[in-house]
């Protein structure tokens, strides 16, 4: 199975797979980096919502091309202005608000999706929204891995300049601020990475499924890692693990490659919980005897 | 150096911490009205009162977490923001995710961060390990922070916090759910600080405060029904029979019927 989907790769004809295999490299870098800190800052029910609610934003740019008002306009773009338009919404709302976002954040995420159903089923010609909530590894441009590539970069140089603001904002926010870190700022930022990274990732795994990629790997990772660094290392490194047999099994099934992979990273995430949970019960018995 | 009960007026040093007639509200409910106390240096202070009284509020107003609706505060002689990095703050406990993977050493570098820049220099390390042995932690210091006990954390706090050698420590609830060991370390580590650095230690056990205490300021007291409580100055006073395990050592009993004005200790010296 593995030897036939690597002898495929290197079929001329297979473009779009190697370009399905660098999507899937490039996007484990954010998945590891940006997963681990998503995970220790606890903001993956953000990054859900601001998932779910791009949704609406592509949905816009279907219907504005299709019906002539703008035409040629790409989903990417409408994507990204509802990705950052829900981030900054939610990020207002979390900084301003003591209380409440709960319920904001909620209706972001499904007045997000909403909009983009009424859009796509107003769009003259049948749209398959199956493409953008699951992902659809077949349709990743060269344009596309550019973008990945250079939000790898943008987000490994952030964390290697950031790293110790973005550590200890993590771990004690009201600390960091008494010691001067900006920690809003901090927050702002990560939430607009996040929101674009969203949008460049959602071509490899879909809408519903980034924030598994974004949450589980990094998880894995957590659980036998000694601190943040390791932890985006070691979820990158189970990301790209994840990712190329996800590939690999999807070429050999005939089957959906993104839904493969979150399937992939749900089993691992799940069986290093219950294997820590045993060793945690084994070891109190052995404390009690 | 005088007796925490000594209520006569003897220190003069200059003043780390002054509050003039801070006012704070959360929306239209007034919080604090007309605030006015001031800590000297190297004093060791009880903040105390009841829950929801506002110890909280003035604390976050100490560290520039809140800010005041009228009034100033000072540190040090300074304007609040330039003197914040030279404050020490132990909370009450860091709100981390427990998957958080950390180790305590790099727990208390984050003592030593600033806003800018990612290099650690070999005074910040000198400053860690001399932390670590102070709060008498060292051995810990290559253990995983979440797999500490309530108190061995609390004490990884308060290393952080002296990481970056402040001259005021300030402690929200230290004691707070620590056990009977744990707690005497700490006082015997605040022991050894006092005299040198500032210790302000916010208290919600208003009847009986540490032995160590120069100084008890008291939140709680409303000037009339319609505006905020206020901070008052109680007289500390010896007491025997006390169990000193409870209090890390002797403890000293409030008299919360006796306030004294915030200029009493400062006579002769009004600036």
């Amino acid at each position: 199975m593995i030897a036939a989907f690597f002898s495929a790769l290197t079929d001329p004809a297979n473009s779009f797979l190697r370009n399905a295999l660098l999507a899937g490299l490039l996007s484990s870098v954010l998945f590891g980096v940006l997963g681990s800190i998503v995970t220790v800052k606890r903001i993956a029910g953000l990054a859900g919502a601001i998932s779910h609610a791009v949704l609406g934003g592509i949905g816009m740019a279907l219907y504005l091309s299709a019906s002539g008002l703008v035409p040629g306009m790409r989903p990417m773009t409408g994507a990204i202005l509802f990705a950052v338009l829900a981030a900054f919404i939610i990020g207002l709302v979390t900084l301003r608000s003591k209380q409440r976002e709960d319920t904001v954040i909620n209706a972001i995420w499904a007045v997000g999706m909403s909009v983009g159903v009424l859009f796509m089923a107003k769009t003259p010609g049948y749209i398959d929204p199956n493409s953008y909530l699951f992902g659809n590894i077949l349709l990743v441009s060269s344009g596309d891995l550019w973008l990945l590539g250079i939000l790898d970069v943008l987000v490994i140089l952030a964390v290697v300049f950031f790293y110790p603001q973005l550590e200890a904002s993590s771990f004690d926010e009201e600390f960091a601020r008494v010691r001067g870190i900006r920690t809003d700022a901090v927050f702002l930022a990560l939430l607009s990475v996040t929101a674009v990274a969203v949008v460049l990732l959602q071509t490899f795994v879909g809408l519903v499924m980034v924030i598994a990629m974004l949450t589980l790997p990094a998880g894995t990772a957590g659980a036998f890692a000694r601190n943040l660094a390791g932890m985006m290392f070691f979820g990158t490194l189970f990301s790209i693990i994840f990712t190329v047999s996800g590939l690999a099994l999807s070429w050999s099934l005939d089957a959906p490659s993104g839904a493969l992979v979150v399937v992939i990273a749900g089993t691992v995430f799940l069986l290093q919980a219950a294997i820590q949970l045993i060793v945690k019960r084994a070891r109190k018995k052995d404390a009690r005897k | 150096m005088s007796a925490a009960g000594d209520s006569s007026p003897v220190r003069q040093g200059p003043v780390a911490v002054r509050f003039s007639d801070v006012d704070f509200s959360y929306g239209p409910v007034p919080v604090l009205s007309s605030v006015s106390f001031h800590v000297h240096e190297s004093e060791f202070v009880a903040l105390v009162g009841p829950n929801g009284a506002g110890k909280t509020t003035v604390l976050k107003l100490l560290l520039g977490l809140e800010r005041p609706r009228s009034g100033t505060i000072e540190l040090f002689g300074r304007p609040q923001r330039a003197g914040l990095p030279l404050i020490g703050y132990v909370p009450q406990h860091a709100s981390y995710d427990p998957a958080f993977p950390v180790q305590v050493r790099e727990v208390v570098r984050m003592g030593r961060i600033r806003p800018f820049g990612f290099r650690r220099s070999r005074e910040d390390e000198l400053c860690v390990q001399e932390a670590l042995e102070r709060v008498e932690i060292a051995d810990l210091a290559d253990r995983s922070y979440s797999a500490l006990s309530g108190g061995q954390r609390r004490r990884v706090l308060v290393a952080r916090a002296l990481a970056s050698r402040p001259k005021m420590l300030i402690l929200d609830e230290p004691t707070a759910n620590m056990d009977s060991e744990s707690e005497e370390r700490l006082f015997a580590t605040l022991g050894a600080l006092k005299g040198n650095t500032t210790v302000l230690i916010v208290t919600h056990d208003s009847g009986f405060v540490s032995s160590l205490t120069d100084v008890v300021l008291c939140v709680g007291d409303r000037s009339s029904a319609e505006k905020g409580r206020t901070v008052v100055r109680h007289r500390t006073e010896p007491v025997a029979g006390l169990p000193p395990e409870l209090y890390g050592g002797k403890a000293v009993r409030v008299r919360h019927d006796e306030n004294l004005p915030d200029s009493w200790c400062c006579k002769g010296d009004h600036s």
